[in-house]
């Protein structure tokens, strides 16, 4: 059984703001003291004060309840982004390894051209003329980060599909099932589950860059990338407002990297076997 | 000092060592581990040394002790290590610095990752030499040229201007065997120099290094696990277990009179009782003229190959790395589908492809792999390693499934409570065993033994061969068992083939195989067996110097 | 140099061009053939027939996309990018000032960023385990964790409003002294270095290690060479491709930094450039602007290869 005592303090602390970081977006109308849209202020950038803990934003709203809200939004579009570009990913790495040949070869070189070009590039070129709303959004990051996901879990199963216990259940005359589900997929778990963390930070960090861009969400949403770019005029004043979406982007991103390195040593460690 | 030093003769006494190491088990606090306690030498100027033991035994972590130097995290703490007449322990990096490729050198057991691979191998060899100001560069070429002579290397005059990679595995070994010579050293640590070659290459390099080691008076630390080749090279031998001291003493009383019961036990290794079974008239699987090949027909590995197994027996196969030995068994299970010739199993001839075989016919033959690590999902407990075959060829579930498990357990001699363990909490015997299981499970007529024994140290690998024997008086199972390892060979086989490559160069029972005449080959192969006798090493150069003088 | 090398060289360089072909498909392709319009996502939803039918006549959207794609690509191997559509002006003139710019910032980024990754990564092999190299290897995986703007508005924060030492926005001009120049592009630059120095570290770090734990590094210790002459006779040798490697592959890496420290610091380069016009949905500059920055990308990806392939000595000497 997990003992809380075992895991390291650094990997206790991300796991707490991770889960802290999901609460506050799954609660958020419940938590956030003002609405999203909602104007509290007459003056723009309002100071930190009881009312206010983190002040108001560009337009005087609670730069607080946006943030909450903005978790909202970030998480949703990158948990959503991940999992498209997990399953596909996955799938397609998986079933290329698997069957091989002209399958394999057409995939692989099709991702060899998609990863050809830096990702966020090709984001925006794709972005310059589709339309601008959350299913593109989605759909692009996702794809586009598939490629990543292919090339990992085609080089996981390739590996294991070489090795002798998996010859062995082929020589017993087990199905592509058995040997997909039974042998090479619980040994592929581990690097594939740490690699979610780390696609899933890719996601926040590639969300928040095209929303600071101007191309991701699009006004009066806002996620955490977005409102750096609403407040970033602040900043020549001297007013930190920008500065505390970009901070949250940047603890989530570390509270999920320190968990997905633990999650990374608890199962490579045991080389198989109990955990 | 000196002067004792040199009435004495004493060159190196090691006294009291403790080498210890600290460990990082995955989420627990760093542990301390002693690998060596407490373990006293002493060998004389010009005398050789020979430190035997299985993995574990701390017998390289002694050997690396004499330079002062401990590989990741080993350090020494306990103990002296006098050399030349001073505790080298109290000279500091500096000290050690002085003495390694001066007064000691090291010669590891994989040469070509020693070598660095961006340098010609003369500048590596004379290096040690010009950094201590013992020679200047041409004195120093002019005797490693010398020394390439003596240890027999092709083209001594330039093989120093080649790349580690443009030799040979065995060449380079005898070139790193000149580079610890070259600095005219006192000592030189041998660390498994001839493991990882094949045994037709051992055999050369073990006369080069022991001539070597004569002419030049050089006094010499061989480490092994090897107990046969060990005596050849030796004055004295001392035997190592889990970091301690068994016996110490010289080659002869080792070999012949050993007093402790685990020396008696690694001598007598290859001493298994059985008997050669005469063939039957009717084989049980018979391979006809198989020709296989690599990348689409561009590389043959076997050339029209053709042996009979008999119900019941064991044909072993044997040959060197590229023989093509563990090709015959891809092509037999049906992973490598000949290109010619087919497989006759039970009186009908099996499907080429493994999809083309029916259930009942992969059940007929089973198949144990050289690496047992491997070879089971380290995801599944060992009671469904074993349970699978049963669930699968023959339904069984629940408690009846376990019970033939257990069954199985007991067969292997190992007890019930290994059901529930995973791969990763057994020894490398256990693991070896619990796979022979999962094969015996199948009720199979023949097993395929790939290298089965190679990965273990020799009293497990003993232990395994034992084993397999009596499983095949009670389960009158046949082995196709394929090895590299004479001994092993002639242990357990009724009859044999050589393979050179990818040709059966010579096949029939075990008498008539191992009985002379030989052809070429196999005695090349027979005589480079080492055997655990003093001056084999000489009789089997003389006689293969004979044999090719008479070709 | 003997020939396998002058043999493997040319093949990644053929399958360089090779790629760089099929990538402006992609990218013509990525713009072209998507679902919609492209002259309506340009006009919007409340665009007339009559502009409709204009643009794409003006866009050559009546013709096959085999033969625009040709069209296209004969232009851009003859330096005709084509022109602007927001503006009217023509790409090459605009771009030309653009990417000299671009480039002098992520050379000074790349002459900070080199040396101090690479001695970074020596100082954390050097105290491997050690709380320098834990703290180096910590600040590194946080630092991966940080957006690029927000180590931008940190500098910016920090050193432009609450210091005034460096400016906040970063212009520069033609014919501007160098002094001057560098002084604006100081805080862009430092954040690029930022952005880029973390994984070089790491990587180089990993390289590093790699070498010092070969059997042939145990070798020249027993030979009882000091630390410092086997690293540089023995390690550096091993070692040098595969910082070369890490190096470019981490330069490519700084192709997309360039985007967003650009647009934080409103600094007029390629990437300001490109952001600018696919707000604008101006599909001619944001083509040809892709283009350029995966040609570049690939270049460098190349050169990483053929460091690889060049300092390897089985290759250099073979059999």
């Amino acid at each position: 059984m997990l003992d809380i005592r075992r895991i390291p303090i650094a990997s206790l602390i991300g796991i707490v703001l991770t889960s802290l970081f999901v609460l506050m977006a799954v609660f958020a109308p419940l938590i956030a003291p003002y609405g999203n849209a909602e104007i509290v202020s007459e003056t723009p950038w309002d100071v930190m004060s009881s009312a206010h803990w983190l002040g108001t934003d560009n337009l005087g709203r609670d730069l607080l309840s946006r943030m909450i809200y903005g978790a909202r939004i970030t998480l949703f579009i990158a948990v959503l982004a991940t999992a498209l570009s997990f399953s596909l990913g996955a799938i397609l790495g998986f079933s290329a390894a698997v069957f091989g040949g002209w399958y394999d070869t057409i995939l692989s070189r099709l991702v060899d051209l998609l990863m050809s070009i830096p990702t966020l590039i090709m984001g925006l070129v794709v972005l310059s003329v589709l339309p601008s709303n959350l299913v593109t959004l989605i759909l692009v990051m996702g794809i586009l980060d598939s490629t990543r996901v292919y090339r990992l879990s085609r080089a996981v199963a390739v590996d294991i599909n070489v090795m002798d216990y998996v010859e062995a259940a082929k020589l017993r005359g087990e199905g592509s099932g058995w040997i997909i589900f039974r042998e090479i997929l619980p040994n592929a778990l581990s690097p594939l589950v740490s690699e979610l963390g780390l696609r899933f930070i890719y996601a926040v960090l590639f969300l928040s860059t095209l929303s600071f861009l101007g191309l991701g969400v699009q006004p009066p949403d806002a996620d955490w990338g977005g409102m750096v770019k609403e407040n970033k005029d602040g900043i020549v004043f001297g007013i930190p407002a920008a500065l505390i979406p970009a901070a949250a982007i940047a603890a989530l991103a570390i509270s999920v990297n320190l968990v997905a390195d633990w999650v990374l040593n608890r199962t490579t460690s045991l080389k198989g076997g109990r955990g | 000092m000196a002067d004792g030093k040199a009435k004495s003769g004493l060159l190196l006494d090691i006294r009291n060592l403790r080498i210890e190491a600290t460990v990082y088990p995955p989420g627990e606090a760093p542990k301390t581990i002693t690998l060596v306690h407490d373990v006293s030498l002493t060998l004389e100027k010009g005398k050789v040394l020979g430190l035997i033991g299985e993995s574990g035994a701390g017998k390289s972590t002694i050997g690396l002790s004499s330079m002062g130097y401990g590989r990741g995290g080993v350090r020494i703490t306990g103990g002296e290590v006098i050399l030349n007449g001073r505790d080298i322990l109290k000279g500091g990096k500096e000290g050690f610095r002085k003495l390694r490729g001066r007064e000691v050198c090291y010669v590891a057991q994989s040469a070509a990752a020693a070598f660095n691979p961006a340098h010609r191998l003369m500048d590596q060899v004379v290096e040690a030499s010009l950094l201590h100001g013992t020679a200047t560069r041409a004195e120093a070429e002019k005797r490693a040229v010398a020394l390439f002579k003596k240890l027999s290397l092709p083209n001594p005059e330039i093989i120093g201007e080649r790349f580690p990679h443009q030799v040979s595995g065995g060449q380079l070994q005898r070139v790193m065997t000149a580079m610890a010579l070259c600095s005219e050293p006192d000592l030189i640590v041998f660390d498994e120099p001839t493991t990882a070659l094949d045994v037709t290459t051992q055999i050369d390099v073990l006369a080069a290094i022991k001539d070597a080691i004569r002419d030049t008076h050089v006094a010499a630390l061989y480490i092994t696990h090897d107990l046969a080749v060990v005596a050849q090279v030796s004055d004295e031998i001392m035997v190592l277990r889990h970091g301690r001291l068994v016996e110490w003493g010289g080659t002869r009383q080792i070999i012949k009179e050993p007093r402790q019961e685990y020396t008696n036990a690694l001598v007598s290794v290859h001493e298994i009782e059985h008997r050669e079974q005469q063939p039957g008239t009717t084989p049980m699987l018979s391979v006809k003229n198989v020709t296989a090949a690599y990348g689409g027909g561009h590389v043959k590995v076997l050339k029209n190959v053709s042996v009979d197994i008999f119900p019941g027996q064991t044909l072993a196969v044997v040959g060197e790395s590229g023989s093509g030995k563990s090709t015959l068994a891809r092509a037999i299970t049906g992973l490598l589908p000949p290109e010619q010739g087919s497989v006759v199993f039970d009186g009908r001839t099996l499907g080429n492809k493994l999809s083309d075989r029916p259930k009942e016919d992969l059940r007929q033959l089973q198949m144990i792999y050289q690496m047992a690590d491997v070879a089971m999902n380290p995801r599944q407990t060992v009671g469904t390693i074993i349970g699978r075959p049963l669930e699968f060829y023959f339904g069984m579930k629940g408690r009846e499934r376990d019970k033939r498990v257990n069954e199985l357990l007991d067969e292997i001699e190992m007890g019930k409570g290994f059901i529930d363990r995973y791969p990763a909490e057994l020894s490398g015997g256990q693991k070896q065993r619990v796979c022979i299981a999962r094969s015996l499970a199948a009720k199979p007529k023949l097993i395929i033994c790939d290298e089965v024994t190679s990965a273990l140290d020799p009293l497990v690998a003993n232990g395994i061969l034992k084993l397999l024997l009596n499983l095949q008086q009670v389960e009158k199972v046949a082995y196709l068992f394929i090895t590299h390892d004479l001994a092993t060979v002639k242990s357990i086989a009724d009859s044999i083939a050589v393979m050179y490559r990818g040709e059966v160069v010579r096949y029939g029972s075990k008498s008539k195989v191992l009985t002379p005449p030989f052809d070429a080959y196999t005695d090349l192969l027979l005589s480079s067996v080492p055997e655990m006798e003093i001056g084999w090493l000489e009789k089997a150069i003389a006689g293969r110097r004979m044999e090719s003088a008479g070709n | 140099m003997s020939s396998p090398i002058v043999k493997l060289v040319a093949q990644r360089i053929a399958l360089g061009i090779l790629l760089l072909l099929a990538v402006s498909v992609l990218i013509f392709a990525g713009t072209q053939i998507l679902p919609g319009d492209v002259a309506q996502a340009i006009l919007g939803q409340s665009a007339t027939p009559e502009s409709l039918a204009n643009l794409r006549e003006q866009l050559g959207l009546n013709q096959p996309a085999y033969i625009r794609y040709f069209h296209w690509l004969g232009g851009v191997l003859t330096g005709d990018l084509g022109t602007a559509m927001s503006s009217g002006q023509d790409i090459a003139t605009s771009i030309k000032e653009r990417l000299w710019n671009t480039l002098f910032l992520a050379f000074w980024a790349a002459i900070v960023a080199i040396p101090l990754a690479i001695t970074l990564g020596l100082i954390a092999v050097r105290y491997r385990n050690g709380w320098v190299d834990k703290l180096i290897s910590g600040v590194a995986l946080a630092s991966t964790s940080f957006p690029e703007f927000f180590i931008g508005y940190l500098l910016v924060f920090y050193f432009a409003v609450e210091n005034q030492w460096f400016p906040a926005i970063s212009t520069v001009y033609e014919g501007m002294p160098l002094g001057e120049r560098l002084q604006a592009i100081a805080l862009p630059a430092a954040a690029l270095t930022l952005v880029v120095l973390a994984h070089m570290m790491r990587m180089t770090r990993a390289a590093i290690l790699n070498v010092m734990q070969s059997a042939y590094v145990e070798t020249a210790e027993l030979k009882g060479l000091s630390a410092f002459a086997v690293i540089r006779k023995h390690a550096f040798p091993n070692a040098i491709a595969p910082i070369i490697n890490v190096v470019m592959l981490n330069l490519a890496y700084l192709v997309v930094g360039v985007v967003v420290v650009e647009v934080i610091f409103v600094y007029p380069g390629m990437g300001q450039y490109l952001v600018d016009h696919v707000t604008k949905r101006d599909v001619p500059v944001v083509q040809a602007v892709g283009l350029i920055f995966a040609a570049v990308y690939i270049s460098l990806n190349i050169i990483a290869d053929i460091a690889a392939i060049v300092a390897n000595p089985r290759l250099r000497h073979p059999k």
